[in-house]
Order: structure tokens, then C-alpha cells, then sequence
């Protein structure tokens, strides 16, 4: 069985690759990840949060109470150097790198522009073979619109493009007005490939202490319909690479990507709740199935079932909307009247 | 090749020889020598070598008596071995000292000498502790600048190796040891050149070894001990010719010639001085001067003190002499004259055998660091010109008391106008002395200019306002004063226009730089009246830049430090713009560049935005304002705080006459409340609709800037407008109004109260029942119904005070209010909750620390007294005493009380059986029972007070010590984990009646924040700079195993019931209790604004486990023991993240970092069960629950 597949240029053994999280950190966990099956690795993010404000966190403790008391000129001893800043992220890459004949792909999440192009150069330098760049926005002012937002993600791909010739990934949110305008707009900016989507963050509330509160719930097969659509959508329509990931569980979602038109699927909540050894047994089920359903090749699948290649293209539209609330059946059980 | 010229001041100086030529170095820290010690200890984790290839061992101690008893022994053992002390801490090295030198051992101490306290503690520097150590048998060589001082102490070192008499290398605390200075460094091959292998191998060789075994140390008996301590004299009598001898090696080597006594000034000169030390530098630039006027003057500098070379001494005082004036930097009450006065009169006695012996006189200067000016050496010698010039004199103060000052004319200067001199006023928060160093490095290691940076700090921790001084120049800088004539003023603060003496010093034609919030159009209007006329008066360029907006621009916060700096650089052109910036550029490269791109970036923005908002303000002809100074004190305040502590907070303090002062360090108390700094940019706004009156805001404010009261609807008539009030949330007081009121002027803005708020309005859950708003659109309705609101009446219900929770003691007035304690101070709630409570009747003993400071620390102090004139009674004695010093009080009071009972027994007849019975049999034990107590007491008072009998004048002086007292011994961790220590033990197991606070920082605050031994393992702090290995010590445990001792360990901030409880019962336990408190502190690194929370994160995670243990209970049959928080509820890491002080170590070395997080997990998992197995036997202590 061939499930060999191509990623930003990039020749993978199967499609189905971890994508970024705290499994895939440091060179040791990346080789890990590989010896469980992963097709390729993308790193855990270098969040620019994490990196300025870890910085300016680490001055405002350093400056605190210095120099206001003729005892206590300070309050801590000076240390020779802190491990902040790229620096320990760049070694594990390029540790990562010796260890592991996966393809590893850096991942930078951030928002402002003109922080990027430093970090991405950086990890081109450490050996990375693509980098991801998370543009993680909540657009949250009413004065801006939506081309502007647009604009944003656009610049911070061409300031990258301009400095670096690895192949670079845009992981997206699916709240744009067109994705397809978006996704033609950032293939002719030089987009080598699209990840869809982004998960977003979104806070809950602690009804008892009043607070808004972080909480990550791990994503269900039923996420992946969301990017299932657009990649469908898409497929044979913009010419990037397309990565899914988002609600990828089982053999069954890893096929219906390839499907709808993916390059690869991408893998974490899965595995963060079973565990690495999901890559091998969804692997096994996957080649099964191609055979039992007699496909040759991931290849041969790819984009089968995307919008262009099936028959009833309306299935991806607005159509199919009325459709789906028709076929809805009530629970016989339930106390609905 | 040229020596590497560099800037650094004298505590780096004397550490860089120290390491380089130590094997051994023990340490602990005392101001203002503690940077020696942090520096040999962060050279040591760096693996930096000394002169032999191998790091040096570098140990910190838990006092200088047991740093003193370490070197002793390594130097037994023979290693070269040193340590680095002043004040205090030389006195407790004394013994060993002794020993030391009596046994010839070859080691340097280096001495940043520092007063020692007497009427009152100083930090400051003179030489009242070294010479004290005079008798030791040291030598002493003493280092007059920054250069000297890494000079001398390599001479000291080569001189001490074949001298074999131990040396204290000695300079000036502050003056010399924190001056920074363009200095030659040493370079490694002239060190080497200077300290033989062959002395060192000498000096291994007489170590103790079992392979050559010999006993030292012996008990003499009187047949040998005189003759054997006679055996040294030949060492003392060659060292002389010894140390010139290494004198004279440094010199063929470096160009620079050191003579045990140094005479600088005319050749045939009729009037000299005689001095060591700092002021020497003074002198001689003064001299120079006076010289160029045709003044016959000189001064010798004492390097060598001991041993007294009287040879040497004659030989270097030129033979025209005819009036000599002795300078000593100390005090000795009662002695002919001061050490060095004595020993040159005894000198020239024993020596100038003809009859032209020059006359002699002596005097005091600079004592604490007081200022020693070109003017007052001027007196001096003036004085000397004089038939009968004043001898035993003191200059540099107006002792108006017993007339031994001179006067002086403070307009005499002698500072080269040629040299920059620029003098920045700014607070320590805002980054202004960290710029200015930069500035002086700059300046002092990229142009050929010498360079001389000195800072004054205040004595407050928040809001502290530093001035740095700074001089350049092309020739050695030798004025080691605070600048007199300034060219250049920078004011960083807007406020202090108002406050201070700003411009004083500034030369006509200077140069004014301002920040203020107003541009260069409008900004001569807001200027007081005052100002505008010496900026008109002295023609000053008068520039200003709105620094704080560039800073919020740059991202910068409130650091202006950057942004200032390079409008300096601009203005005085020291060196060409486009270079300066390129260089503040690479300074904050080299400063910065480890904490990260961004720190760097946000300074760089600063430095580039900057000259744009940087303008010169047109200035008219006339003076015209509506401002006006600021009065330094409140209207009303009492005459001493009018006369004189205001004369302090104006800075014009020096020029008080002795006469002002309290002769036996008595202050009044309560003078905090006069002082209004207004530092609060924002203070709470209280929201009566929501508040549910819990108290927690007022429990956790540092400062007692909160408060609340229930009042009499009827007290309210006349209240302001704009005072709240609502309907009280007790039962009992359902007929009254309760109100919160907020010091606006007094409130350091540290949010505290507002994160503590349990309350939120459901409509917006954003507003909570305390919340923060601008401070200068509430200050005049503020000061008014706070005003309005201290003259309500206190609540007097017993109940109050009997059912003590968080709610019940929030109506309690405090007696500790408005301290210099840093914004958000974890200490300062508890030592207010004690004065709450029972502060009435409370004496307090306060080891020396943070808490002494911004409890005790001149101009103004907090600790205060109620409407009928009660209070705490506060003492401070030393550090390492403080339990001792508190069972001394317990022991006084109740033997006072003892007596006044036995003089009450026999006075039946005059008394009255009632009186007498109900005074002895009254019930201390409530609030209630305490004020029927002082009625008694008032009633046996006013029975007596006519009495003329011997014995009733006695019981009358007595009798308010029948009133029940209540003996605090308050102190940090330092004392009570390390040096105090053993005192804290014995006081425990005597057993009386004491209650001892610890606040317990896990690292010692007030000197910057070193490691003790309640530093928690894998914390980093100085000392322990890659994380503390060992975990902390459990005092807790330590005092509960003596079973009569009242034990609680509490942290407010998780649960305030809890801490109030424990307060109460360890004050009603008729024995001694130990509190030990979490508290919060700068030196851990968090976000004070959070310290509470952080409490709560300790609790729950474990480390810091809640409970009590109660003597009593084991009397009625229960565990003594409770637990009082629950099993660890959140990861060990998720607290100690939260911390600087920790995540340092993630950040630095991760490895270790969690190689040491899985000991603390470990440790903190078997000490709870082990607490939890106590709690549930019968809290007896038991082996193997570990």
C-alpha cells in the first residue's frame, strides 16, 4: 500500500503527522513522536507572548526595588545568562534535526508584524525544513475591518517570505467573510501550503468566582467537518498544499481528509488523551481500509471527493444546508413536542 | 601595553583582590559591605579562578561571629582565607580576631567601615567599628579611594603572608566602598608578582595536619602566658619596614607609590593636618587650592594605623610644622581625645624630643557619613592660625550644647569648573542611579576622562528619592563630597520641585533638565515661584521633556532612566550626540541584552524617540506663579515634629544644632502621620453599596491607609459631602453607621485591598466593594473626611475585642501606621494586626532588619498611640539579640509588677481592703477585665499621689505596671532562623511570658536578599545563586519539641481568621509563643499587587502548611497539635512559577531546576504527612513518620 504524500515540498512516508503541542517540544520528545509513526513533526509553537513577555517579565523583577534603598541595591544575585528568548527552541530544533529523519516543521505563533522575520530567519538557520506561522488574532475593535485583518496576515507572510526560502505554511482561523478570497490571496503571496484551522481559544466562565477562566477542551471527530468543508472547497481551486488538522481521531478522518483534498492530517488531541501509540493502530486501520476498499495509493484518493470531484457539488453549499436540517429526526425518548 | 583602565567603586575593588588571592571565604551579609560577599559569590558559581587556578570556596554563614569562627579555622587548617564585614559585624568577629592574631595567621579582612549604633543605628560610614578593633592586634591599613583600595589590599595580602600579623584593609562604607570610579585595574601578572608561593606554602605549612600533628590553642597558666604574649613584639616591630618594603614592590610595578604615612602639600608648610581614610582625598584638593593662595598648609595620610610606626610618623612630618589639627572619623565618649589624636600626641611626646614640638589639637569630622567639605578643612586650619585654637573641636555640625564645633563658610568651593558636575534627582523606581552608572562606564571606559559617580538613597522603601552625583573630568578626581557647585541638574520628578532644595547647588549659567507632564510653552507656569526665580536669578538653560510619555510610547512603563539619560548625554555634550547614542545603545546591549531582544528594543526606542521631545524652555524675565513650596510637614503637628523632624524631611537636616536632638535617642511617637508623601498615583475608592464589611481590606493594608469605624448616627452631623456610610453588618450594631475611610495622602497605591475584595457587583463584575482611581482628583475631599473620620470616636464594645475574627478587628485602631515599608509589604499587616489588638499595652522588642528600618528609621516613624496617649513601646537593639532583648523587658515588667503587688499588700490601711482585693484578684484575661484593671489602677494613683512615703512614691512609680503587658519580640527570618538564633532558642526554653513575631521573608530583605536558612531549597538568592540546595529549617517544629511552647504557623493571606486566632491565643498563653508568618517581599519576584493570592499558592501547595500548636489543649487531654489547611491541593510548581525567585532557576539552569523542584516535591509531601500524622496522634513527636 502506498501512503506515501507530499507536504510543502517535502516527501512524507504517510500523511499523518503530529501538529504543534506540548508532545512535540523538545528533540526528545520529537524523536518520540517519530518512533511512534508520526509522517512529520511540527514543533510546538515559539509564541511571541511567550517570548516578550517572559522578557520583560524577567526586566521588571530584575528592576524592582533596584537602586532605591543605599542596603539593597538589589534583590537578586546576577546570573551569567537566562535561557529565554529563541534560543533554547532553535537548539531543539537543531538537536531535533540530528536525531530524527522525519521532516521537523518550526511553528512560530504571533500577531504583530515585524516580530516574525529575526525568529524565522533564526529557524531556517537552526535547520527547521518549513516553518508554520500561527497568526492567532481576535480581532476585537469595531473600527477595523475585516480587509484589514486580512491585510495583517498578509503582510506578516510577505515580511517572512522575503527573508527566508523555506517553505512556509499559514495556519489559519475559519472566521474570515471568504475563505477562498483569503486562501487565493496568501497562495499569490507565496503560501507553500494552508493549515486549516486554527483552534480558538475560548475562555470559560466561573459562574461561582465571577471570572473568566482558560479552559482547553480537546477537539472530537466532529470538529474536522469545519476544515473537511473548506479543504474540499478549495482543492483544485488554489494552489497550495493543504494540511487538516482539528478533530483527526481515527483511520475513517485521516481517509476523508486525503478525500476532501489534504496533503496530510494533522494529529494531537488524539494523542495527548491515548496516547503516541494512536499513529501506529491508525496507520494499520487506514492501509486496511484501502485495501479492503481496494485503493492503491493516498494519491489516488487525494481530492477525490473534494467539491470539483464529486457529483453533486452542492453538497458543499447552501443546499446541502436544507438538506441536512430535513434530514434531522428527533429522539423518540426525548421530551420534545 | 597600557593597564585596563575601568570604572567600578570600592566594595568591587577589594573583592576582585580578595577572590583572586582567597582559597576560603566566609561570608554574611551587613551593610555596606555586603556587595563584597555577593560578588566572590557570584564569581564562584561563575567557575571564575583565583590567582592558583582553583575557585574559591565561598560560605555563607549565620552571623559574622560564625563567618569570624570559620576563617579561624580554615586559616588552622591553612588555607588563605578572608571575609569582607563592617560595624556590628566586625564587633562580633572581635573574639576570633584575638585568637587570630595571637596565633600569627596571615589573613585580610576588608573593613567597609560603618558607624556602630549607639543612640541610634546608622548605616553610614566612619571608623567608630575599626577602631574598636583596635586592641586585636590586626593591622590596619587604611584605603583612602576606589583605587587605593584595590592597591592597598594586595598589599595587604603580600604584606600580612610574610608579615604573619593578620590585616584589616579598611575604607570608607559608602563614601569609598560605593563610589564608582574610573580606576587601573590589576592586572593578573603584578598579583602574582606580589603574593609568593613560597609564603603561601609557609603559611598551608603550619596548618593543622594529623601527618605532622601539634596542639595549638593551649590554656596558660600566670607562670608563661605574659612572657608568651610578649613572644610576638619582633613581628609587630619589623611589620613597619615590611609593608613599606611591598609598598615599594606594588610601586616599581604599577607607578604608583604608597608610603606608610604620605605627606602632600607645601615643603615647608606651618600648619597640618592629620587623618585617614576618604576625607584625606578632600583635604589634599583643598590644600592645593589653598596653596595657589599662598597658604603654608600639608596633610599627612595615615596609611599603616597599626602597628604605630612612630619612626616613620616623625620622618614623614616635614620639621617646619608648627600646629598640627588631628581628624578622627569617631567618637570616643570620655576618652582624652579620640584613638588617633592620642597616638600622634603620644607619638611626637615619644619622638620630637626638642622644644619646637608642633602643637597639637584634635577633632571629630564626617561621623555617619557626614559630609567633610573643602570649607570645613578650611576651618580647621584657620583655626590653627589662631594662639589658642579650640582643641577636642568637632566641624562639619553646630554644637550649640557644649560649643566644640567650628564654624565654617560653606561658600568656600574649590571644585574644578572645569570638570562636569551633574547632579540627578530622581526616585529609585524609575531607573535613574541604574542610568547614571551606565553613564559614568560610558564615559569612564570610552573616553579618556576620569569619571566619579556617588548616590544618596533615602531611608524609605517606597518611594524612595535617590540624588546621584557625578563628575568628569580630565585629572584624578579627588573630591570626595557631594557635589557643591553644580553645572548640570536634572530633576526626574516633577513633585520634588515642591519638596526639596532642587536647584541649591547650581552654578550660574548651569543647566536645569526636567521631566515634567507639561511642554516647554506651558510648563514655566506650573513651576513654583521659588524655582522660577533662581532659573532667572543664576540665567539657567532651562530644558524639559515630557519623559513619562516618551516612556509610554517606548513601552517603558515608568522606567524614564533611558530616556533621560540621553537627553544628558545631548545637553552636556561630554561626548558628540551621534557617538553618545551609539554608545547608550551598546550599554543597553550589554545591561539589557540578557533578559531578552525586546528589553533591549523597548530602551532603544526610548533613546531614539527621545531628543525629539526634548526642548529649551523660553524663559521670561520675571518671576510669577501661583505655586508655591510645599510645607514639609502637616499643619498641626506637634513642636518637635515642626522643629525638627521637619527640618529633616526638607533636607536640612545637617544643619540642626546639637541642641534639637534627644541626647539619649528618645523619639517621640507617632510622627508618621505628619508626613504626607502623596507617592499613591492611584488609592482605593470604597463602594459602600457593595461592601460586606469583612475587614479584609483593611487587614491586609500594609500601610494602615484603610480603616473603619462604627460611630453614633449623632457623630455624623457635620460630616463632609462626600462621607460614606452604611448600615453595619453586625447585630449588635443595628442603631449605628459604619464607615471606611482611606488616607489618600498616605497610600502607596499597592492594590492589595482591591485583589483581596471578596466582593463583585453582579451587574459588572469588573467593580468590586474597593476599587482603584486616580489619587489627585480625591485628595481634597479625601484629606477632609479622613480628617473627619480620625476625630470620630473609636469602638469601645468588648465584644470587639474578645470575639476576635478578620470582621471584629477591622474596628480596632492601629497603633502602626503610614511605615516607608516597600508598597505591598507582607510584613507590615501583621505587626499592625498585633497593634490592633493589643498594642495598648504592648512593649516591643524589634531585631534590626526591614522591620527596624521602616519602624524605627529617621525623619518620621510609624508606630503611634491612641487618643488617651497609649501605645507600643518600641526598642531596637541589634540583630543577633533581639529574643534576649525582649526577655530582658519580660523580665523588668514583671519584676516590676511583682514588686508593685508586694508594696500593695502592705497598704491596707491607706488603700483600702477592695481596692487592693480587686486590683490583685482582676481578670486580665478580656478587654473588659483590662480597662477595669487601669480604672483600679487609676483610683490606687490618685490615693497615693500625695503620699511622701518612700515606700508609696515607689508602689505609685510602679503601679502601671499592674496594668497586664504584653511583650512582642518581632523579627525577620535572618534573625530568627541565623544569627539570633540561639538567643530565640533559650528565650523558648526559659519559658516566661513572651510572644515573638517572625516574619519570615525566606531571605534576608533589608540587605538585598540573601539566602538564610529559611530560604526555601530551590529558591535563588544571593548566596545561593544557583538555588538553594538544603531545604528550609523548620522553626516550627524546632520550638514545639520543647512542649510548652506556643506554636502557630500562619499566613494571612490564605486564611486572616486563622492568623487572627493565633495572634489571640498566643497572647492569651501565659508563656512564650512563636508566630511565624508567610510574608510576601520584593525579593521574591512577584507581582506585589498579588502578594495575598501568592500567600494562598504557598498554603495550598504545600510548602507552607497552616497550624497551631497549643500547650494547653494537651492539659485538658487533646492533641496539642492542629493542621489547620488542607492536603496540598495544587502542584508545588504552579507557586513556585509564580515567582522570580524560583523561575530564575527554569530560566537559568532548567536542569537543576527540576532536579531540585523533585527534592522540594518530596520533602513537602513528607513533611505533610508528617504534620498529618501529628494531628491525628497526640501531636507528640515521633521518629520515623519521616
Amino acid at each position: 500500500m502506498n501512503l506515501k504524500t507530499t507536504y510543502l515540498g517535502l516527501e512524507l512516508k504517510h500523511p499523518l503527522m503530529a501538529s504543534a503541542s506540548p508532545l512535540s517540544k523538545t528533540a526528545d520528545q520529537i524523536k518520540l513522536l517519530e518512533e511512534a509513526g508520526a509522517a512529520a513533526v511540527v514543533m510546538h509553537s515559539l509564541f511571541e507572548e511567550q517570548l516578550t513577555l517572559e522578557e520583560q517579565q524577567l526586566d521588571n523583577t530584575l528592576n524592582y526595588g533596584t537602586e532605591s534603598s543605599g542596603e539593597a541595591l538589589s534583590y537578586f544575585p546576577e546570573l551569567g545568562s537566562f535561557n529565554i528568548g529563541p534560543d533554547e527552541y532553535l537548539e531543539q530544533i537543531a538537536l531535533a534535526k540530528k536525531s530524527v529523519d522525519v521532516p521537523v516543521i518550526a511553528s512560530l505563533n504571533g500577531v504583530t508584524t515585524g516580530w516574525w522575520i529575526d525568529y524565522a530567519k533564526k529557524i531556517e538557520e537552526a535547520g527547521a525544513d518549513a516553518l508554520e506561522l500561527n497568526v492567532y488574532y481576535i480581532p476585537n475593535r469595531i473600527d477595523q475591518s475585516g480587509s484589514e485583518v486580512e491585510e495583517l496576515y498578509l503582510d506578516v507572510l510577505r515580511e517572512v517570505k522575503r527573508g527566508v526560502s523555506i517553505p512556509i505554511a499559514m495556519k489559519l482561523s475559519p472566521f474570515f467573510s471568504s475563505t477562498p478570497n483569503m486562501a487565493y490571496k496568501l497562495s499569490k503571496e507565496g503560501a507553500d501550503g494552508l493549515v486549516l484551522f486554527n483552534r480558538f481559544y475560548q475562555p470559560d466562565l466561573d459562574l461561582e468566582k465571577l471570572e473568566v477562566v482558560p479552559n482547553l477542551i480537546l477537539s472530537s471527530s466532529y470538529e474536522m467537518r469545519l476544515p473537511l468543508l473548506w479543504i474540499a472547497v478549495l482543492f483544485g481551486k488554489v494552489k497550495t498544499d493543504f494540511a487538516l488538522t482539528t478533530g483527526i481521531h481515527n483511520h475513517l478522518d485521516v481517509l476523508k481528509a486525503m478525500m476532501v483534498g489534504a496533503n496530510v492530517a494533522m494529529m494531537t488531541s488524539e494523542m495527548l488523551s491515548k496516547g503516541r501509540g494512536r499513529f501506529k493502530e491508525i496507520l494499520h486501520e487506514m492501509a486496511q481500509w484501502m485495501e479492503e476498499h481496494e485503493y492503491d495509493s493516498v494519491e489516488q484518493m487525494r481530492g477525490s471527493m473534494s467539491q470539483k470531484n464529486v457529483a453533486d457539488p452542492s453538497a458543499f453549499k447552501r443546499a446541502n444546508y436544507m438538506k441536512m436540517l430535513a434530514s434531522f429526526r428527533p429522539d423518540p425518548n426525548s421530551q420534545l413536542p | 601595553m597600557k593597564p585596563l583602565k575601568s570604572t567600578l567603586d570600592g566594595n568591587e575593588a577589594a573583592a576582585f583582590v580578595a577572590y583572586k588571592t582567597s582559597e576560603v571565604i566566609a561570608i554574611y551579609p551587613i551593610t555596606p559591605s555586603s556587595p563584597m560577599g555577593e560578588l566572590s559569590d557570584t564569581w564562584a558559581s561563575q567557575d571564575k579562578k583565583n590567582l592558583w587556578g582553583s575557585v574559591p570556596f565561598v560560605q555563607e554563614m549565620q552571623s559574622e561571629g560564625g563567618a569570624a569562627g570559620t576563617i579561624h579555622g580554615s586559616l588552622q587548617a591553612g588555607s588563605l582565607t578572608t571575609t569582607f564585614t563592617a560595624s556590628q559585624g566586625l564587633l562580633l568577629m572581635i573574639p576570633n580576631m584575638f585568637k587570630i592574631a595571637g596565633e600569627l595567621t596571615a589573613t585580610v579582612f576588608h573593613v567597609a567601615s560603618r558607624s556602630l549604633a549607639a543612640q541610634a543605628l546608622s548605616i553610614f560610614g566612619d571608623h567608630s567599628d575599626v577602631m574598636t578593633a583596635r586592641t586585636t592586634g590586626w593591622a590596619m591599613l587604611f584605603s583612602n579611594s576606589v583605587q587605593e583600595v584595590m592597591d592597598l589590599a594586595l598589599i595587604s595580602q603580600a604584606s600580612t603572608l610574610e608579615g604573619r600579623v593578620p590585616f584589616l584593609h579598611i575604607f570608607d562604607g559608602f563614601r569609598t566602598s560605593h563610589e564608582i570610579s574610573k580606576i587601573e585595574m590589576l592586572e593578573e601578572s603584578v598579583i602574582r608578582n606580589m603574593i609568593s608561593d613560597e609564603l603561601v606554602q609557609a603559611h598551608r605549612a603550619r596548618g593543622l595536619s594529623p601527618e605532622h600533628p601539634f596542639i595549638r590553642g593551649t590554656a596558660q597558666n600566670p607562670d608563661v602566658y605574659f612572657q608568651a604574649r610578649e613572644s610576638v613584639n619582633r613581628y609587630y616591630n619589623a611589620l613597619p619596614e615590611l609593608v613599606q618594603k611591598q609598598m615599594d614592590l606594588f610601586a616599581e610595578q604599577t607607578g604608583r607609590a604608597y608610603h606608610l604615612f604620605d605627606y602632600v602639600g607645601d615643603s615647608e608648610p606651618e600648619r597640618i593636618l592629620i587623618m585617614m581614610g576618604s576625607g584625606c582625598e578632600t583635604v589634599d584638593e583643598t590644600i592645593q587650592v589653598l596653596r595657589g593662595q599662598g597658604e603654608k598648609v600639608g596633610v599627612v595620610k595615615i596609611r599603616l594605623y597599626r602597628p604605630f610606626s612612630v619612626k616613620h610618623f616623625v620622618d614623614a612630618i616635614p620639621k617646619t610644622t608648627k600646629k598640627i589639627a588631628v581628624l578622627d572619623r569617631t567618637k570616643e565618649p570620655g576618652a582624652l581625645g579620640e584613638p588617633l589624636y592620642m597616638d600622634v600626641v603620644g607619638a611626637l611626646a615619644e619622638a620630637w624630643t626638642d622644644s619646637n614640638a608642633p602643637k597639637v589639637i584634635g577633632g571629630r569630622y564626617g561621623l555617619s557619613s557626614k559630609e567633610f567639605t573643602p570649607s570645613m578643612v578650611k576651618s580647621v586650619l584657620e583655626e590653627l592660625k589662631k594662639e589658642k585654637p579650640k582643641n577636642h573641636f568637632t566641624i562639619g555640625i553646630n554644637d550649640d550644647l557644649t560649643h566644640t564645633s567650628l564654624e565654617f563658610d560653606s561658600t568656600f568651593i574649590t571644585e574644578s569648573k572645569e570638570n562636569v558636575r551633574a547632579v540627578f534627582w530622581g526616585l529609585g523606581s524609575d531607573g535613574t542611579v541604574g542610568a547614571n552608572k551606565n553613564s559614568i562606564k560610558i564615559i569612564g571606559e570610552e573616553t579618556p576622562l576620569f569619571a566619579q559617580g556617588y548616590f544618596v538613597y533615602d531611608s524609605k522603601k517606597s518611594g524612595a528619592v535617590t540624588v546621584s552625583h557625578l563628575r568628569f573630568g580630565k585629572n584624578p578626581i579627588q573630591s570626595t563630597y557631594l557635589i557643591e557647585s553644580a553645572s548640570f541638574i536634572a530633576v526626574h520628578q516633577f513633585g520634588f520641585l515642591f519638596r526639596y532644595p532642587v536647584l541649591e547647588p547650581i552654578e550660574k549659567g548651569g543647566v536645569f533638565l526636567l521631566n515634567a507632564p507639561y511642554p516647554a510653552d506651558q510648563v514655566w507656569g506650573e513651576l513654583p515661584e521659588e524655582i522660577q526665580k533662581i532659573i532667572i536669578e543664576k540665567e539657567l538653560q532651562f530644558y524639559v521633556i515630557d519623559a513619562y510619555k516618551v516612556a509610554e510610547e517606548s513601552g517603558m512603563g515608568n522606567r524614564i532612566n533611558t530616556i533621560m539619560q540621553t537627553c544628558f548625554f545631548a545637553i552636556s555634550q561630554v561626548l558628540p550626540k551621534d557617538e553618545a547614542i551609539t554608545k547608550i545603545k551598546q550599554a543597553i546591549e550589554k545591561t539589557y541584552g540578557k533578559r531578552g531582544q525586546s528589553v533591549v528594543d523597548k530602551n532603544n526606542k526610548a533613546v531614539d524617540i527621545a531628543l525629539s521631545h526634548l526642548a529649551l524652555v523660553n524663559t521670561p524675565d520675571q518671576s510669577s506663579s501661583d505655586h508655591k513650596l510645599l510645607l514639609p510637614v502637616a499643619k498641626g503637628a506637634p513642636e518637635f515634629v515642626q522643629k525638627v523632624t521637619a527640618e529633616m524631611l526638607a533636607r536640612r537636616g545637617d544643619l540642626l544644632p546639637v541642641s534639637a536632638l534627644p541626647d539619649d535617642g528618645t523619639y517621640p511617637s507617632g510622627t508618621a502621620r505628619w508626613e504626607k508623601r502623596n507617592i499613591g498615583l492611584e488609592v482605593p475608592v470604597w463602594e459602600e453599596d457593595l461592601c460586606i464589611q469583612c475587614g479584609k481590606c483593611v487587614m491586609v493594608c500594609p500601610h494602615s491607609v484603610i480603616r473603619t469605624k462604627v460611630v453614633d448616627k449623632e457623630h455624623l452631623k457635620g460630616a463632609p459631602i462626600s462621607f460614606k456610610t452604611a448600615e453595619p453588618k453586625w447585630k449588635e450594631f443595628s442603631e449605628k453607621e459604619f464607615t471606611l475611610q482611606v488616607a489618600v495622602e498616605d497610600c502607596t497605591g499597592c492594590q492589595l485591598c482591591v485583589e483581596v475584595c471578596p466582593v463583585k457587583d453582579k451587574s459588572q463584575v469588573k467593580r468590586k466593594a474597593i476599587n482603584m482611581q486616580p489619587q489627585l482628583p480625591l485628595k481634597e475631599e479625601g484629606i477632609k473626611n479622613w480628617d473627619f473620620f480620625m476625630n470620630l470616636p473609636e469602638v469601645k464594645e468588648p465584644f470587639i475585642f474578645d470575639k476576635p475574627n478578620t470582621k471584629n478587628v477591622q474596628l480596632l485602631e492601629p497603633l502602626f501606621e503610614f511605615s516607608g515599608a516597600c508598597a505591598g509589604c507582607g510584613e507590615t499587616p501583621y505587626i499592625r494586626l498585633m497593634t490592633q489588638m493589643f498594642g495598648d499595652r504592648a512593649v516591643v522588642a524589634n531585631a534590626t532588619g526591614c522591620s527596624s528600618i521602616y519602624g524605627g528609621n529617621l525623619p518620621t516613624t510609624p508606630w503611634t498611640k491612641n487618643k488617651e496617649g497609649k501605645g507600643p513601646a518600641w526598642s531596637n537593639s541589634l540583630f543577633e539579640d533581639n529574643a534576649e532583648f525582649g526577655l530582658g523587658m519580660r523580665l523588668a515588667l514583671s519584676k516590676q509588677r511583682q514588686h508593685a503587688l508586694e508594696l500593695l499588700e502592705d497598704q491596707e490601711e491607706l488603700i483600702g481592703s477592695q481596692l487592693i482585693g480587686d486590683i490583685l484578684k482582676a481578670d486580665q484575661t478580656t478587654s473588659e477585665g483590662i480597662q477595669k484593671q487601669r480604672k483600679n489602677v487609676e483610683q490606687l494613683k490618685k490615693k497615693i499621689e500625695d503620699q511622701t512615703d518612700p515606700l508609696l512614691r515607689d508602689l505609685y512609680s510602679l503601679s502601671d505596671q499592674l496594668v497586664k503587658k504584653s511583650v512582642w519580640i518581632i523579627g525577620g527570618d535572618g534573625w530568627a532562623y541565623d544569627i539570633g538564633y540561639g538567643g530565640l532558642d533559650h528565650v523558648l526554653a526559659v519559658g516566661l511570658d513572651v510572644n515573638i513575631l517572625v516574619l519570615d521573608t525566606e531571605v534576608y530583605s533589608n540587605t538585598g536578599g540573601q539566602a538564610s536558612k529559611a530560604t526555601p531549597v530551590g529558591a535563588v538568592a544571593k548566596f545561593a545563586t544557583a538555588g538553594k540546595e538544603s531545604p528550609k529549617k523548620d522553626l516550627g517544629l524546632l520550638a514545639m519539641d520543647y512542649r510548652n511552647v506556643y506554636v502557630a504557623q500562619i499566613a494571612m493571606g490564605s486564611n486572616d481568621n486563622h492568623t487572627v486566632k493565633a495572634f489571640a491565643e498566643a497572647e492569651s498563653y501565659k508563656g512564650p509563643s512563636l508566630l511565624i508568618a508567610y510574608t510576601q517581599c520584593i525579593a521574591h519576584g512577584i507581582d506585589m499587587t498579588k502578594g495575598m493570592n501568592q500567600q494562598k499558592l504557598a498554603v495550598d501547595s504545600g510548602h507552607w502548611p497552616l497550624f497551631r500548636y497549643d500547650p494547653r489543649l494537651e492539659d485538658e487531654g487533646k492533641n496539642p497539635f492542629q493542621l489547620d489547611s488542607q492536603k496540598p491541593r495544587i502542584p508545588l510548581k504552579e507557586y513556585m512559577l509564580n515567582e522570580a525567585r524560583y523561575r530564575m532557576l527554569w530560566q537559568s539552569d532548567p536542569k537543576r531546576a527540576e532536579m531540585l523542584l523533585k527534592q522540594k516535591e518530596d520533602f513537602t509531601q513528607k513533611h505533610w504527612n508528617y504534620l498529618e500524622h501529628l494531628s491525628k496522634g497526640n501531636g507528640k513527636r515521633s521518629q520515623g513518620a519521616l
